[in-house]
């Protein structure tokens, strides 16, 4: 294929506003999720999981629960069809997708058997009535970074896990000023609106799965494997998902069991989650540890760049969460390290989480770079114009385009940062004290091969055949846009088919390459059939279908440092007499190339900046030393930014389309949180004077650091005018 | 989940008689806590005796000028009540800075009442928890405890109980009626919530099978000044770490009369009792109110990471206390 332009021609339809094309049937209940489509005969599952976090399951007693009213079967490892021994899933050696193969209870929340019955509350009944028997072993789930169990891994799932520039001691001693500080994010979790769901049936001799997978490809070639079934005959399909965020394409627990169940039981077997067992079922973002050690010249120039982490990993497998990949192509230093290293431990195996590595990652190093603004007596954005890199600091490799510091300007300019006192912890109002942060945002700018199909049909219309995933976000109808645009069509003549491993291979949504990947391949597809068509060929019955394959033409790529970027800005209220931080504001400037729908675009970065807002203040996963379990496990317990936390969050862009890509697109799935809670951590230090380098900035940790200047917790405050006007008014 | 059975009862009498001394039987008023926990399988009763639609949503002012509040009363219809707001405006405010709105207006005041801590080892049945099972333990002591009570807690349990509306009828001393096979009773708040002892799964007074049909609040003129503040970690829909309610008549700078309640803090709502009598006769300033909670806390027990609950409250108490103050000196200029 051609790098078309497809950036300057069209209708139009890429950039305008568009509500979903499905939101009609969304909010009318007539989109049906996996775990609402119907089936005659269906059976519904329920999976034991394991109260212990470490040892053997003895014994199994299921002869009481198989006389349970409408028990059908009972899966364990004992009697459950046997799995592809090492699989190797889309992403490498998956033991996690190894379900009831052996007595190993490796953490807490592990499935140890699969109930099947009559009715989903019959399932559940006769699962929790179920005695499951264990030899218990001594388990670890401590995690810290100097743990003796602690290794530096060969690679991380977003590229090297060491990386190394020039001598960092040297740098360091020769630095007029240095920031060395340590900085922890917790355990945080992606528990989606829709809870993860599956059904599967045999039909013909083909496996059929309803799930609801982030890319149905990856799931049905791994459920092949998994099962050593041929791959062509086991079709997934996912036709509305209510969030995944990077818990969603793997064979799991839910998927794996409904097929082994259906497998024995012949009829149509459905699983879906319960939240509680979304906690411990589908992965989450690993707790983090970092140090970051900066050397500068007394201008801010950075001489020393070092960014070291540590995350934790299940015994089954290794997962890094590289949390020290996001610095490496932001700021130039002459020596530059960053490494990252994990921790196994007796808990459940962490994965892609919004933003992996980025989001913790951002939270560390931004705070940092905060710090040494401080001690520079720099303003934060200009210290970060003074070590903006020319060629990719780690590579050498020249930018695509780089738009940081422009982000910045802009965002300056709109929030009015050139009013701020840089001076901690003197501006009151009332029982609050006020203060504004910023924070650097990047991500990688990334695409994957693709396969696509495009119908013009016979009655005037087209049909894009495309193995996309519309996770909420509004893939589906950014497509639709696309493929009008590069057609030259309204997009009401544009139908777009995703969601089915049957319409081939394509990249999955994630990584932020969704959006990107897809248009690359549609793009390719209707450039050739916009040839055909050109010849002036009536359009027989059956249409006129062109196939693309991007795998070549990104193959094709020269080497650059692809980047999307963006700055955060935030104004928060803290009361350091309660610890209570409100955010009150929040802007994010992206660059991010060309924005193909404005209205969901705009809801993906807000959403993004809110949950970043969440990660500052709210979201921690406690896991219980005793019992190996969290402590709060529930949307109860589990805490996440409510609507009242949420203030005026404005999202918007500058920039020009990607070079390098064919539509222009860079990404926006995940930029929005990166940064995010940095600016608001950034915004506490300058409302108080006080640094809160571990999250989230809970109200005892705001009491327990007091505050600097002003008069520290526990102090009386001199009698105010009081009452609801300096109050909390979001009560 | 077990599968029960399900009567709606037609009357008090019924309801009482339905459940009758079966150790198995629940009474369902708006469920918000109870399905709650019959999912997780902290409770597995076999029947459930609704009694949400029972005639007992009325709220009257009682002739001595206080305020009779039936058991079926929604959450939301008591905050929005004009007496509650007019004469009790602490309640208001702490019925409406808990759940949300959804919440409710399904919860009832009985429900409220008997809602059970969110402690998570109570509520996750694979754990030890004295409360859930008597003489299994108590996980908390050791493990997760940072909103967990710093004052009457004991070595076998250290939770708190959540109901915001609580703490503000604890300022008020409100009355708590229930009906029994055997007849009616009633019960002060203050003796209705039992000492946590080693005995932390006996939580109330109620008798067996006894139906909460409503409590009286005694006519108290301070509560017309009173507030209720609660610090939660996040901005709504989360429960307390610490709250307070207070109410404060104030004249010429001398305390005349003071309610003051903790929330969040202890295994029912605190009254703080040794603060009302250490500021009542004395100076409203704010060095007299941080003694006064300083006097309340001192028999404060804090874990190992609940400590700032102590200065949380102590500085709540000088906050509310100071703001009561400026409204009531500057209403009686």
């Amino acid at each position: 294929m051609t790098t078309a332009t497809g950036t300057t021609r069209g209708t139009g339809a890429v950039g305008a506003a568009r509500t979903r094309l499905e939101g009609l049937a969304k909010v009318t209940g007539e989109a049906r999720y996996s775990g609402e489509v119907p089936y005659a005969e269906l059976a519904h599952g329920w999976i034991v999981l394991s109260t212990v976090a470490r040892g053997r399951v003895r014994a199994i007693d299921d002869g009481p629960v198989l006389k349970m009213p409408g028990v059908l079967a009972v899966l364990h490892h004992g009697n459950a069809p046997r799995l592809k021994e090492g699989f190797v899933g889309s992403f490498g050696p998956d033991p996690v997708a190894e379900i009831l193969q052996r007595d190993r209870v490796p953490h807490i929340g592990w499935p140890v058997a699969f109930v099947v019955a009559e009715t989903s509350e019959q399932a559940r009944e006769a699962a929790e009535a179920l005695v499951v028997e264990y030899d218990t072993e001594p388990h670890d789930v401590d995690f810290h970074a100097d743990h003796p169990a602690r290794y530096t891994p060969e690679a991380s799932p977003m590229g090297p896990a060491v990386t190394a520039k020039g001598d960092l001691d040297t740098e360091l001693a020769a630095s007029a000023v240095l920031v060395d500080e340590r900085y922890s994010t917790p355990e945080q979790h992606h528990n989606a609106m829709e809870p993860h769901a599956a059904m599967a049936r045999w039909d013909n001799g083909r496996l059929e799965i309803v799930d609801s997978s982030q890319g149905t490809f990856a799931t049905a070639n791994d459920i092949a494997a998994l099962f050593q079934l041929d791959p062509a005959s086991v079709r997934v399909r996912s036709e509305h998902i209510g969030g995944g965020f990077g818990s969603k394409a793997l064979a799991r627990a839910h998927n794996v069991l409904a097929v082994m169940a259906t497998t024995v039981i012949g009829r149509p077997v459905r699983v879906v989650l319960t939240r509680r067992q979304m906690f411990s079922l589908i992965g989450y973002r690993s707790p983090t540890t970092q140090r970051v050690r900066l050397g500068a010249e007394a201008d801010g120039r950075l001489r020393a760049f070092d960014h070291d982490g540590v995350s934790l990993t299940s015994t089954l497998t290794e997962f890094v969460e590289a949390s020290t990949g996001f610095g490496r192509a932001l700021y130039d230093a002459d020596a530059h390290h960053t490494a990252n290293h994990v921790v196994p431990l007796d808990v459940p195996t962490p994965t892609f989480m919004r933003a992996p590595g980025e989001a913790p990652g951002s939270f560390a190093l931004e705070s940092a770079l905060d710090e040494l603004a401080e001690k520079c007596g720099l303003d934060p954005i200009e210290l970060r114009a003074r070590n903006e890199p020319t060629v990719g600091p780690v590579t050498g490799l020249p930018f695509e385009d780089n738009d940081l510091i422009a982000c910045f300007r802009e965002g300056a300019r709109r929030f009015g940062w050139a009013d701020r006192d840089a001076r901690p912890g003197v501006r009151r109002e009332g029982r609050w004290l006020i203060g504004t942060g910023t924070a650097a945002a990047t991500f990688p700018a990334g695409a994957a091969p693709s396969t696509a199909a495009v119908t013009a049909e016979a009655d005037d219309t087209f049909t894009v055949r495309i193995n996309a995933a519309d996770v909420g976000t509004g893939a589906r109808t950014a497509l639709a846009q696309v493929a009008a645009d590069a057609l030259d069509v309204p997009t009401e003549r544009v139908r777009v088919r995703i969601g089915d491993s049957d319409l081939g291979q394509a990249w999955l949504s994630g990584g932020s390459m969704g959006t990107r990947s897809w248009s690359w391949a549609v793009m390719a597809a209707i450039t050739e059939l916009r040839e055909r068509l050109a010849l002036g060929a009536d359009i027989p019955p059956e249409g006129i279908t062109v196939r693309s394959d991007t795998t070549e033409a990104i193959g094709a790529q020269s080497e650059r440092e692809r980047h999307s970027y963006g700055a955060q800005f935030a104004e928060v209220a803290v009361d350091v007499s309660t610890g209570e931080v409100r955010v009150r504001r929040m802007l994010g400037i992206f660059a991010a190339g060309r924005i193909v729908n404005p209205l969901t675009a705009r809801s993906q970065l807000t959403g993004g900046m809110i949950w970043g807002l969440s990660m500052a203040l709210h979201e921690e996963a406690i896991r219980d030393r005793a019992s190996g379990a969290l402590a709060n496990g529930d949307l109860a317990g589990y805490h996440f930014a409510a609507n009242a936390d949420v203030p005026a969050v404005e999202a918007d862009w500058i920039g020009e389309p990607a070079p390098d890509d064919p539509v222009g697109i860079k990404g926006i799935g995940e930029i929005g949180i990166v940064g995010a809670a940095a600016a608001i951590a950034n915004a506490v230090w300058h409302a108080t004077g006080v640094r809160h380098r571990h999250l989230p900035i809970r109200p005892d940790r705001v009491l327990g650091a007091g505050a600097g200047p002003e008069p520290a917790a526990g102090a009386v405050p001199e009698l105010r005018a009081g009452g609801a006007a300096e109050g909390d008014t979001r009560a | 989940m077990r599968e029960f059975g399900y009567q709606r009862a037609e009357d008090v009498a019924g309801a009482v008689a339905l459940l009758g001394a079966d150790p198995e039987a629940r009474y369902l008023g708006g469920g918000t806590n109870l399905v709650d926990l019959m999912k997780t399988g902290v409770e597995r009763p076999a029947l459930l005796v609704d009694v949400r639609e029972l005639p007992l949503d009325g709220i009257e002012v009682t002739a001595d000028g206080g305020l009779r509040v039936g058991a079926t009363v929604t959450n939301s219809d008591l905050a929005a009540h004009p007496e509650v707001r007019r004469r009790y405006p602490a309640l208001t405010q702490a019925v409406l800075a808990a759940a949300s709105g959804q919440l409710r207006n399904m919860a009832t005041v009985g429900g409220n009442l008997l809602q059970r801590t969110r402690c998570g080892y109570f509520t996750d049945p694979a754990r030890p928890c004295n409360k859930r099972v008597p003489g299994s333990g108590c996980a908390a002591r050791d493990g997760e405890h940072h909103n967990h009570a710093i004052l009457g807690a004991s070595d076998h349990c250290v939770a708190t109980h959540p109901s915001d509306m609580a703490v503000a009828l604890a300022a008020f001393d409100a009355v708590i009626a229930y009906e029994t096979v055997d007849g009616p009773g009633e019960t002060p708040l203050a003796d209705f919530y039992l000492p946590v002892g080693d005995t932390p799964h006996r939580e109330t007074a109620l008798p067996p099978g006894a139906l909460i049909t409503g409590l009286t609040l005694p006519p108290a003129p301070v509560a017309a000044h009173s507030r209720y503040r609660k610090v939660r970690e996040r901005a709504s829909y989360a429960f307390a770490i610490g709250s307070i309610a207070a109410a404060l008549d104030v004249r010429d700078g001398v305390v005349r009369e003071v309610r003051l309640a903790y929330g969040a803090v202890a295994s029912r709502p605190w009254r703080a009792r040794a603060a009302e009598r250490a500021l009542t006769g004395g100076p409203a300033t704010a060095t007299a109110f941080a003694a006064a909670a300083d006097a309340e806390l001192a028999a404060a027990e804090p874990l190992s990471d609940n400590g700032y609950k102590v200065p949380l409250l102590r500085n709540l108490t000088v906050a509310l206390l100071s703001e009561l103050t400026e409204a009531t000196e500057g209403a009686a200029r």
